[in-house]
């Protein structure tokens, strides 16, 4: 859904590099105790690491985010993710920090997950691939910063699934982090939230070509599963009252409605669109596998062991929600402020006014580009060398 | 009354100035909670955390005994429920610092009885329709309320007009009427 945007304030052409971070001699080993290799990672970085390379902001996607944030890769009019918020003179002001975004493991967009291929049979995996924890996907981060030569972050920003991983990584790696990011996140999902997942997942594995999920051998894919799994997933992300506002009772191309079963309303044609054009970009094990990590995530599950790790972080946050937000509504960012500070770890705290519900961390909303801004300023004035 | 390396809560936090000295100069872990936009950027860029929201839901966001001190400075009269912002300060925080302007002090007694008007002056500086202070008290009135409450005062220190400790012997005999102001030490 990239929007165009002007050169000013752009990064510009960029590219997605690849690395082989884990191999046979050096596998990643997983939570579980799973092992994994090799492990590539495709990833980005904008802006110039400064001489003590402290100025780096590390940007965790969402759960179909990639390493694709900012810039564009040929065409002008067709931008990263993320390209409101990271650019020269933006919130994540490429002037000032040297910005690394990459694909998360279990990903499809460069990064070693499912769709790739496994060694031990020369087949993709499927769901032979390890289930994951966002410990994981944060051990990957880290590697890639090694092999990068960037011993700490300045920051470490993410929305939703990218916000955990943010959190993650502050409690694994107390002293990683200087200023941790989380927009519209959750420390742990809620009922609501799984049941979501569950009917999304539900979608895509009954769907007759998903084939235990080696639908790659039979040159298929489980298209029908996985458009409804992102139509329904697309409706969590915009609020009643956009969706009122952007398609109301309207219908497509009449005025009048024609009374039947197909696209009619509007917003079943938006719908749909959505959902097609997200099987272009998508593999449905990566969804699985990614969905799937953020049910599992609950750091503050334990909460005395939980406050004892967090009493050695390092990191100062900023949590922000946005008022229409039913997803990850501002209930679970102040659970994240709560326990946070009782922990006494510093954290900033704002809900802002937005009409675009949780899909709101991906666009200009002015009150939430200027907290971010004023945040990392600070973050900036402390790592850049004293005139 | 703000011992070194604290935690401390600073409720209606303005531009953060007192959290960010209470951090850098006495090591204390410092929070504040701020409804304006303007002072919630300024904490910021002091890099003071701070919790925007208005005292009187801020207060409730914490765990019990959170804070080592909570500070209400000057902000009493401006909660929607004083009694209920009183309580949850000692809730979360283990002892309470509370400030306000005496509206007993004389010469506001004196615009209500002599020119038969809502005082405005330098210690109560809004007209009555156009201010935050929607709960004015006097110090008799404060202090039955924290004695309804259960709350008992460690400490009270009365202030005069320019804010600073009040001497002698009247004003401590007539506090009512003499001091511009007080601010108390609090705790269960």
């Amino acid at each position: 859904m990239a929007t165009s945007a002007g050169t000013e304030g752009s990064v510009g052409l960029v590219e997605t590099s690849r690395v082989v971070l884990f191999t046979g001699d050096d596998p990643l080993v997983l939570d579980s105790g799973a092992t994994l290799a090799p492990v590539e990672v495709a990833y980005e970085t904008y802006g110039t690491l400064n001489a003590d390379r402290s100025n780096a902001v590390f940007v965790c996607h969402a759960l179909t985010g990639d390493a694709h944030a900012a810039g564009h890769h040929g065409d002008p009019s067709r931008v990263g993710w993320w390209d409101t918020l990271i650019g020269p003179g933006k919130p994540v002001d490429t002037d000032r920090f040297f910005v690394v975004s990459a694909n998360l493991l279990g990903g499809c967009q460069g990064t070693t997950g499912p769709a790739s291929t496994n060694p031990a049979t020369g087949e993709p995996y499927g769901l032979r691939f390890p289930l994951f924890t966002v410990s994981d996907l944060v051990r990957v981060h880290r590697k890639l910063l090694a092999h990068l030569e960037i011993p700490t972050l300045a920051g470490a920003i993410g929305g939703s699934l990218g916000g955990m991983q943010v959190l993650q990584w502050a409690i694994d790696h107390p002293h990683d982090i200087r200023a941790g990011l989380m927009i519209c996140s959750s420390a742990r999902l809620t009922a609501q939230n799984i049941a979501f997942s569950a009917v999304a997942r539900a979608a895509i594995m009954r769907d007759e070509h998903f084939h235990d999920g080696d639908y790659y051998r039979f040159g298929e894919r489980p298209a029908v599963g996985l458009t409804l799994a992102r139509m329904m997933a697309h409706i969590t992300y915009l609020s009643e009252t956009s969706m009122r506002e952007k398609f109301g009772r309207r219908i497509q191309d009449a005025d009048a409605p024609r009374y039947r079963f197909g696209v009619d309303f509007q917003v079943e044609s938006y719908l749909e669109y959505q959902g097609e054009s997200f099987l272009n970009r998508f593999d449905a094990n990566s969804y699985l596998y990614l969905t799937r990590v953020m049910d599992y995530f609950d750091p503050f599950g334990d909460l005395p062991a939980a406050i004892a790790r967090l009493k050695e972080v390092a990191t100062r946050f900023l949590v922000v929600s946005f008022d229409t937000d039913w997803r990850f509504d501002t209930k679970h960012s102040l659970d994240l402020v709560r326990v946070l500070q009782g922990a006494q770890v510093p954290v900033t705290f704002r809900e802002i006014a937005s009409p675009h519900g949780h899909d709101s961390f991906l666009l200009p909303v002015p009150e939430y580009h200027r907290t971010v801004a004023a945040f990392l300023d600070r973050v900036a004035r402390e790592v850049e060398p004293a005139h | 009354m703000v011992p070194r390396g604290s935690r401390v809560l600073d409720l209606g936090s303005g531009d953060g100035a007192l959290l960010q000295h209470l951090a850098a100069e006495r090591g204390c872990s410092v929070t504040g909670v701020e409804a304006s936009d303007d002072g919630f950027f300024a904490c910021v860029a002091r890099g003071v955390p701070v919790v925007q929201a208005d005292m009187d839901s801020g207060v409730s966001e914490f765990e019990d005994g959170s804070f080592d001190v909570v500070i209400l400075s000057q902000r009493l009269q401006a909660t929607n429920r004083p009694a209920v912002v009183l309580a949850e300060m000692l809730r979360v925080g283990r002892a309470g610092i509370v400030s306000f302007r005496n509206v007993g002090y004389w010469p506001h007694r004196v615009d209500l009885a002599v020119k038969g008007r809502m005082t405005v002056s330098g210690t109560v500086p809004h007209a009555w329709h156009d201010t935050p202070n929607i709960h004015l008290c006097t110090i008799r009135d404060f202090e039955r309320l924290a004695r309804d409450l259960g709350i008992r005062t460690t400490r009270r220190v009365l202030l005069d007009a320019a804010g600073h400790e009040a001497a002698g012997r009247a004003v401590r005999l007539r506090p009512n009427v003499l001091a511009a102001g007080a601010v108390y030490g609090l705790n269960r």
